[in-house]
């Protein structure tokens, strides 16, 4: 029998509770206050956390929840989703074409010579990771100019602009005959699901699932896609290519029913390849992995793609024997929002549950202890 | 230029950038409101794969409103053909969003103003490709060709980046 309880009063310190809180996220009222459009310009790539895990492309309301959640990204987020329910969608944009992207980083790995060549952009990747401290000094100086012996700043690059970014490798591959095809490329019959709309339930579509990765927590796929190379899958994923850059963004005007660019958005995408050898029955191949998600979020890029290659095991005749091939483990507990909501309910008082349970045990006790000795083992 | 594409371009100029360009005409129109600037949604769909079926990857914020330029009962000119106005643009700013409506209204009237309007759209148009183009030649100065070198080479240079 369910039982439902309402636990009354509370209200005075639940009122100091939030004053508490404004004063904390203040700190130290002699130091000024940040801003919410320095979050946006330096905080980028936590505005581009949230706003994937929120699942709304809006970096000045990112920054704004940064700043109110004190910098706490699942938080950021959650007050994302909750804005996101007040306001009407009037529609979907035509799918992004990420063949134009404007790329600000380009990382291809499988070929030295890879079309459309690579580009490392800004990146972490190739810092030394020590602490600058000249960042702790009051200025942040603008980054020096870029080194003369380096390339300099040519302005012959407009040609390239115009021509759509060519896959990379995967041509060669597919003379090779090693790649799986990328399938149809044309228009579904039907619109594709959304689970905002319908409640995801498992076995579900890899739009679905692609869906779903593009808004989960980042901490969470990036551990399972771990978990996936490290032993417990078989992935054996390669980045055929991990692209960080701007897409335009058109949409159908109701009253004109013409297709019209509304804006550009910031995305980061990538492809990898996974060495198939075929222990399902199937020939030897290559098989693909995607990942797209909103802002910079390049970690998480990788693993969804890593996480989406695992989470086709059903479509590609193999067992899901282990967590980041099964769906329903990936899919129903990727959720930052959900999980950190059921995790830290704990955190309410729980006076009946509690006084029911500690019941149950003192009767179990009564009857471990007039059980006879050879029962009880 | 077509009506799309001026509202395109309208759309991805910068706020500030439309607002100048509107108050270099020193315009003041009359209007009607028929739905004033809100905040919506758009789904934004990527592909799967990237060039397969459409998924939905996640909303982005959109301000919108509709226009319609109020020309006065004694001026028989626009008699049936009062021109709306549309603005559609990424985020959530209503003055961009109103700025585009009266552009697209005025530059529907065609004649002088929208000929002139119309030039502003295209150096707005122009300042988006020029801000593509330096955006393009920064980050191509980390083009990297990483080269492979066997066993001849010492084994302190095991590779070579940034060649070109």
């Amino acid at each position: 029998m369910n039982v439902s309880t309402v636990i009354r009063g509370g209200a005075r310190a639940i009122a100091a509770s939030r004053w508490l809180l404004a004063r904390q996220r203040r700190g130290d009222v002699s130091v000024p206050a940040t801003t919410v459009v320095q979050i946006e310009e330096q905080m980028r790539l936590a505005v581009g956390r949230v706003m994937a895990e929120g699942s709304l492309y809006d970096r000045t309301l990112a920054a704004l929840a940064i700043k109110q959640a004190q910098g706490d990204l699942v938080e950021a987020a959650f007050l994302v989703r909750a804005y996101r329910t007040t306001l009407e969608r009037i529609g979907s944009s035509e799918p992004v074409d990420t063949s134009r992207m404007r790329i600000e980083r380009r990382v291809a790995t499988t070929h030295r010579d890879a079309s459309g060549g690579q580009m490392l952009g800004a990146t972490y990747d190739y810092t030394h990771r020590l602490i600058d401290f000249a960042l702790l000094a009051d200025a942040d100086p603008i980054a020096p100019l870029l080194p003369a012996a380096d390339a300099p700043l040519a302005t012959s690059f407009e040609p390239q602009l115009q021509q759509p970014m060519q896959q990379p490798s995967g041509a060669a591959l597919l003379e090779a005959d090693l790649l799986e095809p990328a399938g149809a490329s044309g228009e579904p019959p039907c619109e594709p699901p959304d689970l905002t709309r319908e409640p995801l339930t498992v076995p579900c579509r890899r739009e679905q699932r692609l869906q779903a990765l593009a808004r989960a927590d980042e901490g969470f796929l990036v551990g399972l896609a771990y978990s996936s190379m490290r032993g417990f899958g078989r992935v054996h994923p390669y980045i055929t290519e991990l692209v960080c850059g701007r897409v335009k963004v058109a949409l159908v005007i109701p009253e004109i029913g013409e297709v019209v660019a509304i804006g550009e958005i910031e995305i980061t995408e990538c492809r990898t390849i996974h060495a198939d050898t075929g222990a399902s029955g199937r020939a030897p191949e290559f098989t693909r992995g995607y990942g797209l998600v909103l802002g910079a979020g390049e970690r998480k890029a990788i693993a969804m793609a890593v996480l989406d290659r695992g989470l086709r095991a059903r479509e590609l005749g193999e067992d899901a024997r282990y967590p980041a091939h099964d769906e329903e483990f990936v899919l129903m507990h990727a959720d930052n929002i959900d999980a950190s909501g059921l995790v830290q309910h704990l955190k309410l008082p729980h006076y009946v549950d509690f006084e029911a349970v500690s019941q149950m045990l003192q009767d179990l006790r009564r009857r471990y202890a007039s059980a006879p000795s050879g029962d009880a083992e | 230029m077509q009506r799309r594409e001026w509202m395109g371009v309208l759309a991805r100029a910068t706020p500030a950038e439309v607002d100048a360009a509107w108050q270099g005409h020193g315009l003041s129109p009359a209007f009607v409101w028929l739905r004033p600037p809100a905040f919506c949604l758009v789904m934004v769909r990527g592909r799967v794969n990237g060039n397969g079926a459409p998924f939905n990857l996640g909303e982005m914020s959109v301000t919108r409103c509709a226009l319609q330029l109020d020309t006065g009962q004694m001026d028989q000119r626009y008699a049936g053909q009062r021109y709306v106005g549309l603005g559609y643009v990424a985020g959530r700013h209503k003055r961009h969003a109103a700025l585009a409506a009266l552009f697209d209204a005025l530059l529907q009237e065609g004649g002088a103003l929208a000929e002139q309007l119309l030039r502003t759209v295209a150096e707005l148009d122009a300042k988006r490709r020029a801000r593509h183009r330096h955006d393009a030649a920064m980050a191509a100065t980390s083009k990297v060709d990483f080269t492979m070198q066997l066993s001849e080479v010492p084994a302190e240079y095991p590779m070579r980046g940034n060649s070109a």
